[in-house]
């Protein structure tokens, strides 16, 4: 019963997930509340198993390299950052940031980050090879920023 | 000594005997009577305006408290969080392909690694909202309803809510709950006693007309044990003998709300224990349909004992509920066909519970029946709308499965229900890789049928 509220998100762990990610602070509680209702062992980390009960995952033909992008190598378990970070590649590019000069790091969801995550879908055994020239021709013209992108309500 | 405590005891126990049986003239009075001749005095309505009232304005207190501290409220992620497009594969996998090269589309052709967006985004968005998963947990509101068991807001209350809360807290254990506990233990008992005695009369238009007044009244003060408000509409429409009444399936509730408009034949299981003598009693009045255990399996078994109940006239109509499991009230999941083989007709029912005044869905795997009936007793009270549909019967043509779906449709549109395809089981089973395989046969087929196209041209 008072589960949820005993880990209701704290303010500081927000505002550190707002500046890594760029999320928006009602965008953050919404999918905490999320990450919450798929996580039936109630540890605050989402198993792989968490994310196969999914059924529209489920039957997606890349559900489990899906579900593999959001371990670390050799991980079993993630934690809200970590499913945050992984769903941040989506978030739509806003203009003001397209205008930005390159910050010290690079957002999660720039173009380049958005290759890298589609990359990692083809890349099962994490060795950095497919044959890069040919990705790179194919991709070279279409609209990775939007393709790559989830429409937000918020 | 003993001559100091007598008078005392004495007193003690004469105020007893008299609040006891004030008690019990008004339960008797306000509640049973009515039950009895299935009239109303207003009382649950005006309690329920009364409560709506009081909700609202704890809402508004906890907004206020939540601005003054200047801090976000926690909203419940029920609302949309992102807009997801109604595209189909192909049409997706065009459009990508279309921006990524000058090529004509026709010729357009084998795989190209940019489809894999599609498939990425599409996984992506069913992590961050999928249309399956919420419906098998209770639903979250904007408002506050005095209950520590739906709220998330805890930081924000100020002195006087918490007051309020206590005495709602206090309320709810101390008055209403042993009210209403006793009025379940009367109606039961009455239910069991009275269908035993009914049992022992010779069949005929006598027994048939008894049982129907026993049960109606005896689920009535179960409704009034519960404090369900619940409002008919369409009354015109209700099922008729020789007819299957199907509703969508909250919480074992449902069978009280509808058993106390209108006589039906339950279908079930024969369960052990207290429910066990409930089933065996009733089915002496009039024939209920209890499977064994064994029995349940065997598709056919059950399928011939439907039907040959329904093709009975004189015998009452059947109540099922084909989901097969209880979904959070949200949605309607799919009906499984074997109610809609048998020919008969079919006799929907939409059944919508209002959740501000206490969520009426039964989560299994969190909660166990008692326990869930002790929530239920304790919240403030059940509203709900039922809404009797016009009847329905297969068309030329359509199979059982057809049948099943339009007869879901017609509940969810009536409801305001999403009306969705997946299976209830889905709640504790894994999706079958056949629908895995359905997606990717839909991708290979799109790949191939280009290739067609090609060698045509």
């Amino acid at each position: 019963m008072g589960s949820r509220a005993s880990t209701l998100l704290r303010e500081e762990e927000i505002e550190e997930i707002k500046k890594e990610t760029g999320f928006s602070h009602s965008q953050i509680t919404r999918l905490y509340s999320r990450f919450t209702s798929l996580d039936k062992g109630e540890n605050g980390t989402l198993s792989r198993e968490d994310f196969q009960r999914i059924p529209e995952l489920a039957i997606n033909p890349l559900g489990d390299r899906i579900i593999n992008a959001f371990f670390p190598e050799g991980e079993d378990q993630v934690n809200f950052k970590g499913f945050m970070r992984t769903l941040a590649h989506f978030r739509p590019i806003e203009d003001n940031e397209k205008n930005k000069n390159l910050p010290a790091s690079e957002p999660l969801n720039s173009r380049t980050n958005k290759l890298l995550f589609a990359f990692r879908l083809y890349d099962l055994d994490r060795d950095n090879k497919i044959s890069r020239d040919e990705l790179l021709q194919v991709l070279e013209k279409v609209d990775v920023e939007q393709k790559m992108s989830i429409r937000f309500l918020h | 000594m003993e001559l100091f405590f007598n008078p005392f005891d004495n007193l003690l126990c004469i105020l007893l005997g008299i609040s006891f049986t004030v008690w019990f003239t008004l339960l008797l009075v306000f509640i049973i009577v009515p039950a009895i001749f299935g009239v109303s005095f207003g009382i649950r309505r005006l309690y329920m305006k009364t409560l709506l009232k009081i909700f609202e304005w704890a809402t508004l207190r906890i907004e206020r408290g939540a601005k003054e501290k200047n801090h976000h409220l926690y909203k419940p992620y029920s609302n949309a969080i992102i807009a997801k497009e109604p595209t189909s594969l192909e049409e997706e996998i065009k459009e990508i392909r279309r921006s990524g090269s000058n090529k004509d589309l026709d010729s357009a052709s084998e795989f190209e690694m940019s489809d894999i967006f599609y498939f990425a985004r599409r996984g992506v968005e069913s992590i961050m909202d999928d249309e399956v998963t919420k419906r098998f947990s209770a639903e979250e509101l904007e408002s506050w309803n005095l209950l520590t068991r739906s709220n998330y807001n805890f930081h924000y209350i100020s002195l006087r809510l918490t007051v309020l809360w206590g005495l709602g807290l206090l309320i709810r254990y101390g008055i209403l709950l042993p009210l209403r506990v006793t009025l379940a233990f009367t109606g039961v008992g009455l239910l069991v006693f009275l269908t035993s005695l009914i049992g022992l009369l010779p069949n005929g238009r006598m027994k048939n007309l008894l049982s129907e007044k026993v049960h109606l009244m005896c689920y009535r003060i179960c409704v009034r044990a519960l404090t369900a408000i619940i409002t008919y509409h369409d009354s015109e429409n209700k099922p008729k003998n020789g007819g299957i009444c199907v509703a969508n399936h909250t919480s074992p509730i449902d069978v009280i709300i509808l058993a106390s408009d209108g006589c039906y034949a339950m279908v079930g299981q024969i369960h052990g224990g207290l429910m066990g003598v409930i089933q065996r009693s009733m089915v002496k009045a009039c024939p209920h349909i209890w499977f064994e255990r064994s029995e349940v399996k065997d598709r056919h078994l059950v399928a011939k004992r439907l039907s040959d109940h329904v093709q009975d006239k004189s015998k009452l109509p059947i109540l099922i509920f084909p989901e097969g499991t209880c979904i959070n009230n949200t949605s309607v999941m799919m009906f499984k066909k074997g109610s809609f083989d048998i020919g008969a007709t079919v006799y929907p029912v939409a059944i919508k519970y209002d959740p501000r005044f206490g969520d009426a869905f039964w989560n299994s795997s969190k909660f166990g029946m008692v326990n869930y009936l002790l929530r239920m007793m304790s919240s403030w009270a059940i509203v709900c709308s039922v809404w009797y549909l016009p009847p329905m019967s297969r068309e030329g043509g359509e199979d059982a499965v057809q049948f099943a779906n339009r007869v879901k449709a017609a509940i969810a549109r009536k409801g305001g229900l999403v009306d969705l395809l997946w299976d209830g089981g889905l709640k504790r089973e894994k999706v079958k890789d056949t629908f895995k395989e359905e997606q990717q046969k839909l991708y290979s087929k799109m790949l191939v049928g280009t290739q067609e196209d090609r060698s045509r041209s």
